[in-house]
């Protein structure tokens, strides 16, 4: 079953953000992951494009389903995980260690409107 | 592929200068490869398999038996509507006299074809409940562009150009939201609740947002969960009170066929699949085709070439001019709003005779049992595969039902792995993981066609699997067992697709 760990804030629609300083890590959550199935292709931003808050920034694909990646928070793209590029199943094998992308958080006050773990556990198994 | 030797590729079976045809020599020697451009030219021969004329034909034909169609086994694939495809349709659209025609021959010479397809038209209208359709768009997907840019052209030709959002259900078919995409429109989800219908009081908030720049909303009812919406009239009301027009998508039509008539709910422009619900071949590439129909007031915006009677001369005529505008007050912008061709003459004729025979058989007395008997086979699944899968929607379905994988969450078995497991068993699989609402979703639709006793045999292979699913999950796992290929790896399909022989055919 799936992991859920703590520390993170979580979005309804199962991203997750790894807040370091000014910097949010952005990823999928293991749950995320488990019911998308085997991951084949990800979409990523470029560095320096803008995301929004609530609107998509990119997608996975799996072999069950093409799924949008909508934003937990607001910034702008630092870096993205270039391994994912080619060794998407990254995201299954370990979710939480395989951000998505880095961003620098223009609101860090968004961080409010996301779930703990336990709010997010809660979530899941509705 | 069969574990035989003539299951192996065309290529592995390749011997070096073996050959199954002579030519004679050839004395025309005005073409040659020199005159095309040297980028153009091959280096090397290409690399064809070389075989010997029966070799090919036992390849091919081991190839033809690992096919599987609807003529092969009960095929209940969720959203596909797999009915059987009559002989008699086949026999039809085979005869001479219309197998033989010529797209572009006078009308007066092809005036029986021409009768039938006027014919189509107007019956296809009629179970509709709407005032004309187009029988040009060859696909539904095609159709469902093909009436999203009737929809435009109603808007632009009331200089109305604002309206350039397309409101869609979470839940809608994929294409929904590709075809308003490829139509240059803008996609609004409007949400749905837990038991898969549309949100309406989110389907208000948009209106209230930005009513004004939707140009129309589209629906498939009963929706992709097999669920009736119960409150489509409400919902056509409100966008039509926004200034929007309601689109049907009949990819699910057959629930409702002699039922219930998606005019009659206030929809404005529908496409229909025959392929579908009038039982010509689907899958295997059809071909398909996908008439869109319009309430009174729209034909003026469908596209051309349609076919239409000539009262004064008796005589059915291919029409390419548009609809003169005379229901509505600009009678100068006739030629302006028509659409022009969407495809090539007048559309997959042989696919509309198969239709036109299907509807004729089943005549006006039989038609209204299509849906209900759907309706009834899908229930009659439903109610007895229920403690076995996970059913997440109670109440009545229509003609498919959706469950979300096994009732026994604890043994690690899949929708997937089910699915395989039915291979074995020689049935073709449902539908699976769609829709998205479930984790595990597996949409039946058996169709009306169906006798209890295929329907039963299916049921005990179900229950078979299920408590294999718990005795020796390993099993099911690994299906399938039994195909002449067992389990795909589908992560390396997707990631490594390997398309082409390399091998060399030497030897």
């Amino acid at each position: 079953m799936a992991n859920f760990e703590s520390g993170l804030r979580y979005s309804e629609s199962h991203e997750y953000v790894r807040v370091e300083g000014e910097y949010g890590y952005i990823g999928i959550s293991d749950y995320a992951q488990h019911a998308l199935g085997n991951i084949v292709y990800v979409d990523m931003p470029e560095v320096d494009d803008e995301v929004t808050a609530g609107d998509e920034f990119g997608a996975v694909e799996s072999v069950k389903a093409a799924s949008d990646l909508i934003a937990p928070v607001s910034g702008t793209v630092v870096e993205v995980n270039e391994a994912l590029e080619d060794e998407p199943e990254l995201l299954n094998k370990d979710a939480f260690g395989n951000w998505i992308i880095k961003v620098q958080l223009s609101d860090p006050s968004e961080l409010d409107n996301l779930m703990d773990v336990e709010a997010y556990r809660k979530h899941c198994e509705q | 592929m069969n574990r035989t030797l003539y299951g192996n590729l065309i290529f592995e079976l390749s011997k070096k200068g073996r050959k199954g045809y002579s030519l004679p020599q050839n004395y025309d020697r005005t073409h040659s490869t020199s005159e095309l451009p040297e980028a153009l030219r091959r280096g090397e021969a290409a690399r064809l398999p070389e075989c010997d004329e029966l070799t090919v034909v036992r390849h091919y034909t081991n190839l033809s038996h690992n096919n599987f169609g609807v003529n092969d086994g009960f095929y209940p694939l969720g959203s596909c509507t797999m009915k059987y495809n009559p002989v008699i349709n086949e026999e039809i659209a085979a005869m001479k006299a219309f197998a033989g025609l010529h797209p572009l021959q006078p009308a007066e010479t092809c005036q029986g074809a021409l009768e039938v397809y006027y014919n189509l038209q107007q019956s296809l209208a009629e179970l509709a409940g709407l005032s004309e359709f187009t029988l040009n768009p060859c696909a539904g997907a095609h159709g469902e562009l093909t009436g999203l840019m009737v929809i435009r052209a109603y808007h632009e030709s009331r200089s109305d150009e604002s309206r350039t959002k397309v409101l869609i259900p979470d839940s809608a078919h994929g294409t929904n939201p590709a075809s308003a995409a490829i139509c240059g429109l803008e996609v609004v989800e409007v949400k749905s609740l837990p038991d898969g219908t549309v949100d309406v009081e989110h389907l208000s908030q948009l209106l209230d947002e930005a009513g004004s720049q939707v140009a129309a909303m589209m629906m498939t009812n009963p929706n992709t969960l097999g669920i009736f919406e119960p409150r489509v009239l409400e919902i056509t009301e409100m966008v039509h009170k926004a200034g929007g027009l309601m689109y049907y998508d009949g990819a699910n039509l057959n629930a409702l066929l002699g039922e219930c008539r998606p005019g009659d709910m206030g929809f404005d422009v529908m496409h229909i699949n025959l392929h579908k619900t009038f039982a010509t071949p689907h899958g295997g590439g059809g071909p398909g085709s996908g008439p869109v129909g319009v309430r009174k007031g729209l034909e003026p915006f469908l596209p051309t070439p349609r076919v239409v009677f000539n009262e004064k001369d008796k005589l059915f005529c291919v029409n390419t001019a548009a609809t003169p505008l005379a229901t509505t007050a600009h009678d100068d912008s006739a030629d302006a709003s028509a659409l022009g061709s969407v495809g090539s003459f007048l559309g997959n004729f042989g696919v509309m005779l198969k239709a036109y025979a299907y509807i004729l058989t089943l005549g006006r007395e039989n038609v209204k049992n299509v849906g209900p008997l759907a309706t009834l086979n899908a229930n009659y699944i439903k109610e007895r595969l229920r403690d076995d899968y996970l059913l997440p929607i109670e109440g009545l379905c229509k003609h498919e039902v959706v469950f979300d994988g096994l009732a026994d969450k604890s043994t690690d078995v899949t929708t997937m792995d089910v699915a395989k497991r039915l291979l074995d068993y020689g049935y073709h699989a449902p539908t699976i993981y769609f829709p998205l609402l479930f984790h595990e979703s597996l949409m039946i639709e058996p169709t009306e066609n169906e006798s209890k006793e295929t329907i039963d045999a299916f049921i005990d292979v179900m229950h078979t699997i299920a408590n294999e699913a718990k005795s020796d999950p390993e099993l099911v796992k690994t299906a399938p067992h039994n195909t002449p290929i067992g389990r795909v790896d589908d992560v390396l399909a997707a990631k490594h697709p390997v398309t082409t022989y390399w091998k060399s055919l030497e030897g």
